[in-house]
């Protein structure tokens, strides 16, 4: 049996943590999340030499063992906890050649802990260009460690880090800083009360509430009992242990590390004075972003085309081959119109993902941070914000979790709050169909209508978000000290690795997340539409057949059978079918079309007989002022579990509905309401639109919020008001329009 | 003087302090006694600035930067 050794990846953040972690592991990695926590746990299989496996976890980026947010007291309470199944048997600390001081200073915190720790230099490709020169074996022997000279971009040194590892027994455990130094006097007392533990884990526990208050933190039992100290001079002993450790730090790096400035050459400076300009900063950012906007919205067109037909091809591919039965039935009308319903996403949020991913991996996200911040500011946002409200017109899951980097815990959960209202790509697929039913062609200045419309929804999230977020500035009394600190990495040419990573691991959670509530839904929604309890469901033909003997058909129906032999005839005639025939061809027509008329009569009826239509007629009269009828009030309803369900359950509910293929927007435009009147028209049209412009309904979001905030309380707030907000606004839109 | 009331290409030594009101982040990013720090970027509308703080280049606002207190040591040729 070979065994185990456990790794954890640590490092400052931008130091090339992740594409260690690539290089390292390939694509045997997982990303999950830790316990009860949204923090994105990597993972990943990495063969040592020897027929060793090494299982390696890559921890969060942080400066210092002294926690300021979630993601890095998450890296403390591994390190403290030697039960944790995943604490490290071995620590590999990630460094940047070019700012090697700072993150030495990490790298002595580590070694405090007694755990073997190896140094990785990564980067050791610019160490020319920069004047940089490193005596390895000199510093090995001042830290008491071993050093892998790095380049992950060249793709060096990763079989050195592979031959640490497997070595790890040899490496030295012995800690670098004795905590007596920091405070003889406090030091000893810790110890005499607490004489079975390790001095430096204490003092770090004891301390890790001091800069980082809104999360509650498991404690080692004992020590909750020794405040002796108020939090000023903890503060203080602290600052001490900083100034101490760089003292270290720099005594070692004065014999070991020479940087020769004159030969330095950095894009940074140049590269900044353009990218942060005050006018210029603005357009080039404003001209990325559109170009975002057009990728989304026009690039990813072509593909989206092209699996909404391979979709619409399956199902009748299903119903043509397989014998007809509730199976078939299930499979073409429920699963595969659901899971098309998300597949469709896949080249939007790809697109998003691929740039945000660009933008964070070039570096040139910092800058953006740092051109917003003054801009943010009155909304009670920080430049940080700016990210998350980005990405939240792909999906306010990502974008939520993104807040993380917000040490602010205010701004930080007015973030979370208002990024619900920025267009996230579920409401994409409501609007583009609602657009396309209810908004005129026709162009201003150039631009469609439709385009407009579109483009105004956008805003009016974006909008909506700014405005309740400053509403919420006022209104939340939450004492935070503000600390922005953003560091501006160099510039570099992304990874392709590493991008493409990031784009098939998000595209791939999003679409099983949202995948399995989707299909659920259409499972249910299928079920419940097909069966009824009452005699009117087991009756339904015989009622109809009898209705339509006294009455003659709907008018619905009649209007159903008269476009389509109008459109037979007007294509019979162009390809020159002579009249006799055609007269006769008509009347067969005719009688085929009334016959599958009084089908899907039938079939309607059963519907709004089914367990699906008693519920929805029950929260029609809820719905009725907004202008929807009981078919579109079940869809809002089934919404409330993700937006983009709307369309496939109105799919679903039509198509239980008629026994034919036909599109869902043709079925939608054929919707009259009792007056005979298309139901979706412009009154209506506008407040859908404007109710999912605005209600909170997204399943998984809530989940989200309600795991970083801690607390049902934010997400319920959240519900509560954008779901009324909303109503309200569809309702005033309506009533006013109608 | 502090880091908030320097000018484009102007670096400062930090000077002492015996407050602890900087956040622990702060520091352990280099911001020490004896640390020099430049001035490279103003944003749009005059906050954040962008400094240079003994190697780690950092964003942060005028608030936090007129906390830490300096000397100047070098007048660059201001442009």
């Amino acid at each position: 049996m070979s065994k185990n050794i456990n790794v954890a990846l640590i490092g400052n953040p931008n130091t090339g943590k992740t594409s260690v972690f690539n290089q390292l592991t390939g694509l045997k990695q997982k990303v999950g999340n830790y316990p009860g926590i949204t923090v994105e746990k990597k993972e990943g299989i990495c063969k040592l030499p020897r027929g060793v496996k090494a299982h390696i976890l890559d921890l969060p980026g942080t400066y210092s063992l002294n926690t300021t947010s979630l993601d890095e007291s998450l890296v403390v309470e591994l390190l403290l906890n030697k039960n944790d199944k995943d604490y490290p048997d071995v620590a590999v600390v990630i460094s940047d050649v070019e700012n090697l001081k700072r993150n030495l200073f990490l790298f002595t915190q580590i070694k405090d802990l007694k755990i073997p720790t190896i140094l990785v230099v990564n980067m050791a490709d610019r160490m020319d260009r920069k004047g940089i020169s490193l005596d390895v074996e000199a510093m090995e022997k001042k830290l008491d460690t071993k050093i892998a000279l790095v380049s992950t971009r060249k793709n060096t040194g990763i079989e050195r880090i592979k031959e640490l590892i497997a070595d790890y027994k040899s490496i030295s455990s012995k800690p670098i800083l004795d905590p007596n130094r920091i405070s003889p006097e406090y030091f000893d007392r810790l110890k005499k009360t607490f004489p079975q533990n390790d001095l430096y884990k204490l003092w770090l526990v004891i301390t890790q509430d001091v800069n980082f208050m809104p999360i509650e933190k498991k404690r080692i039992q004992d020590a909750t009992d020794f405040t002796t100290k108020s939090k000023e001079e903890l503060k203080k002993l602290q600052h001490k242990e900083t100034v101490l450790r760089y003292q270290l730090i720099n005594n070692i790096l004065k014999e070991t590390y020479k940087v020769d400035f004159m030969a330095a050459k950095g894009l940074r400076a140049s590269l900044d004075k353009i990218l942060t300009h005050k006018i210029f900063g603005y357009l080039i950012f404003f001209v990325i972003l559109l170009t975002i906007f057009q990728a989304i919205f026009d690039w990813s067109g072509y593909p989206m085309d092209f699996i909404d037909e391979q979709f619409a091809m399956a199902a009748e591919w299903i119903k043509d081959t397989l014998p007809p039965g509730l199976f078939t039935d299930l499979l073409a009308e429920g699963i595969i119109a659901g899971i098309g319903g998300i597949v469709i996403f896949i080249p939007q949020i790809a697109f998003l993902f691929l740039f945000i991913s660009l933008l964070e991996e070039s570096g040139y996200m910092s800058r953006v941070v740092f051109l917003m911040d003054r801009l943010m500011r009155p909304f009670g946002l920080s430049g940080k914000s700016v990210v998350p409200l980005i990405s939240g017109n792909a999906c306010a899951i990502p974008a939520i979790m993104a807040t993380r980097t917000i040490e602010n815990w205010k701004e930080r959960l007015i973030t979370i709050l208002v990024t619900p209202f920025t267009t996230c790509s579920a409401r994409l697929p409501v609007y583009l169909i609602l657009i396309a039913l209810v908004i005129p062609e026709g162009k201003f200045m150039g631009l469609s209508y439709q385009a407009l419309t579109l483009m105004l929804l956008y805003m009016i999230g974006f909008g909506m978000a700014l405005l309740s977020a400053m509403v919420l500035n006022k209104v939340l009394k939450i004492k935070t000290r503000s600390i922005f600190m953003v560091e501006m990495p160099t510039y570099r040419l992304p990874l392709l690795k590493n991008v493409a990573y990031t784009v098939i691991e998000k595209t791939k959670s999003f679409v099983l997340g949202a995948g399995k509530i989707i299909l659920a839904i259409s499972i249910v929604l299928w079920f419940l539409g097909s069966n009824g309890y009452s005699d009117d469901f087991e009756n339904a033909e015989s009622i109809v057949t009898e209705r339509i003997e006294k009455q003659g058909l709907s008018t619905y129906s009649k209007n159903y059978i008269q476009n389509n032999i109008e459109s037979y005839r007007e294509s019979a005639l162009n390809e020159g079918m002579a009249p006799n025939a055609l007269q006769d061809s008509v009347v067969l027509l005719t009688s085929e079309l009334s016959e599958r008329a009084v089908a899907q009569e039938v079939a309607s009826y059963k519907l709004e007989h089914s367990y699906i239509g008693q519920a929805g007629k029950a929260f029609e009269p809820l719905v009725k002022p907004l202008g929807y009828d009981w078919k579109i009030g079940i869809a809002v309803l089934t919404s409330f579990a993700a937006r983009e369900v709307f369309v496939g359950t109105l799919a679903t509910i039509y198509s239980v509905g008629s026994d034919e293929e036909e599109t869902i927007k043709n079925r939608m435009a054929a919707e009259l309401d009792e007056d005979g009147k298309p139901l979706f028209n412009l009154a209506s049209g506008i407040s859908l639109m404007l109710f999912y412009a605005f209600a909170m309904q997204c399943m998984s979001t809530l989940a989200i919020v309600k795991r970083e905030t801690n607390s049902w309380k934010w997400p319920l707030i959240q519900l509560g008001f954008m779901s009324v907000f909303a109503y309200i606004i569809a309702l005033i839109a309506y009533q006013i329009l109608i | 003087m502090t880091v908030a009331d320097l000018r484009y290409g102007q670096k400062g030594i930090i000077k002492d302090f015996t407050e602890h009101i900087l956040p622990i982040k702060l520091l352990e990013l280099g911001c020490l006694p004896g640390n020099s720090v430049e001035l490279l970027q103003i944003a749009p509308f005059n906050d954040p600035i962008y400094i240079n703080l003994s190697g780690s280049h950092l964003a942060i606002r005028r608030s936090l930067a007129a906390l830490i207190e300096l000397e100047i040591i070098e007048e660059t040729q201001a442009k």
